[in-house]
């Protein structure tokens, strides 16, 4: 019984043993890959294992790339499927961030090296996106102004349409910030974020040019944004 | 939702593939996901990473799916996805071609065991985020994902090819 039990137990997986795979793959704490490091310094049959399991980590990504991706019909069909929704579903804007969050979240060390990289480099892009979206907006603004004199104040795209505005966050503004300024705008997010830049909508009613030049300039001044400019 | 879609949706799809094995189940799997997705935005809280949820909805579409199909057929093809092939390798694999083997075996663990090899190493989740996805202990998770390492050695072992280990 005895022998049997102690059998049982030699044959149990260590922790140490249990937590290679997840060592191989990059997504151990600082702690517990500190441990494996060691245990694999001194430990020549857990190296053995190890380089068994690299193999296989190895193998799985090759394999889950060589599966090809789904076609256009699935897109179709789920935006055909949302179009049909009733309107107004997806309530809550915090939402929308906090997916943002999990999305940087969800990066392992490794990809979140390569996207800082890739972030410079983004960035320099941005500056010159961004120059050309304010060079455009200003000649567009200045054209407007000088053709308004006898047309009522109501801003474009339509009677109806409620103002709307380009915004990018600013680098520093948490989760929670950009959910209290959305609460206190009554704004939404409808559509993003390309080149950094959230469209935003403000309420459900249209306002006069005067009320969207204060709106953007009190936009303007808030801490966790550094960039808004209206848009139709 | 575009933006999510055009990050996540090769994954969800290869992740639910792996599952159900058949693509025209599996693009419709990743349809239905970012639905229930828009439609429950509201209960997404943000504690855990938003491909965890994704893949977590996968899973639990992908097992009605399954469930679903055995029900209505009840053939030889739908045991196939549900049952472990564990001597397909033997028959299929007659090269000693460590690495295509390797992968033979990997399609031929069992669906419990696919998804835990898939989740650690191609979506790279940490224990808690497999344990989240599966909905079973973290202990749980560090020894099924040991069992199937070793049920894969045996397939490969079944095919001549011996690397070291157990």
């Amino acid at each position: 019984m005895m022998a049997t039990s102690k059998k049982m137990r030699q044959q149990e997986p260590s922790e140490i043993e249990m937590l290679l795979p997840w060592h191989a793959a990059g997504t151990l704490n600082a702690r517990d890959a500190r441990r494996v490091d060691e245990a694999l310094a001194r430990d020549a049959a857990l190296a053995r294992q190890y380089a068994v399991i690299r193999e296989e980590y190895a193998e799985t990504i090759l394999l889950n790339e060589s599966l090809g991706a789904p076609s256009a019909r699935a897109m179709q069909k789920l935006f055909r499927a949302i179009d049909a929704e009733p309107a107004g579903r997806p309530s809550a804007s915090f939402n929308f961030f906090a997916w943002i969050a999990g999305f940087f979240a969800s990066l392992s060390p490794r990809t979140l090296a390569w996207s800082a990289s890739l972030g410079a480099l983004a960035l320099l892009l941005q500056a010159g996106v961004i120059g050309a979206v304010l060079m455009k907006n200003q000649a567009a603004t200045y054209q407007a102004a000088s053709l308004s004199t006898d047309e009522p104040t109501t801003r474009a795209p339509g009677p109806e349409a409620p103002p709307r505005a380009l915004v990018r966050f600013a680098p520093e503004a948490r989760v929670g910030d950009i959910t209290a300024l959305l609460d206190n705008y009554q704004a939404s997010i409808i559509g993003g974020a390309k080149g950094g830049l959230f469209r935003l909508q403000f309420g459900n009613k249209p306002m006069t040019e005067d009320e969207v030049s204060s709106l953007i300039s009190k936009l303007q001044n808030e801490n966790s944004v550094s960039l808004a400019v209206p848009t139709p | 939702m575009q933006v999510l879609y055009g990050r996540h949706h090769v994954r969800v799809f290869r992740f639910g593939l792996r599952l159900v094995r058949d693509e025209q189940v599996a693009e419709d799997l990743i349809s239905e996901v970012f639905l229930d997705v828009w439609r429950q935005a509201g209960k997404f809280e943000g504690r855990s990473a938003v491909s965890t949820w994704l893949l977590a909805i996968t899973r639990y579409k992908a097992l009605s799916a399954l469930r679903r199909r055995r029900d209505a057929e009840l053939d030889n093809e739908a045991a196939d996805a549900i049952e472990d092939t564990s001597d397909d390798p033997e028959v299929a694999v007659q090269k000693k071609d460590t690495s295509e083997a390797l992968r033979k075996c990997l399609t031929s663990l069992s669906p419990e065991h696919r998804e835990i090899v898939d989740l650690v190493y191609y979506h790279e989740k940490s224990v808690e985020e497999v344990a989240e996805v599966v909905g079973i202990p973290e202990n749980t998770v560090k020894t099924r994902l040991f069992y199937a390492r070793k049920k894969l050695a045996e397939l490969l072992k079944a095919t001549g090819i011996e690397r070291g280990w157990p």
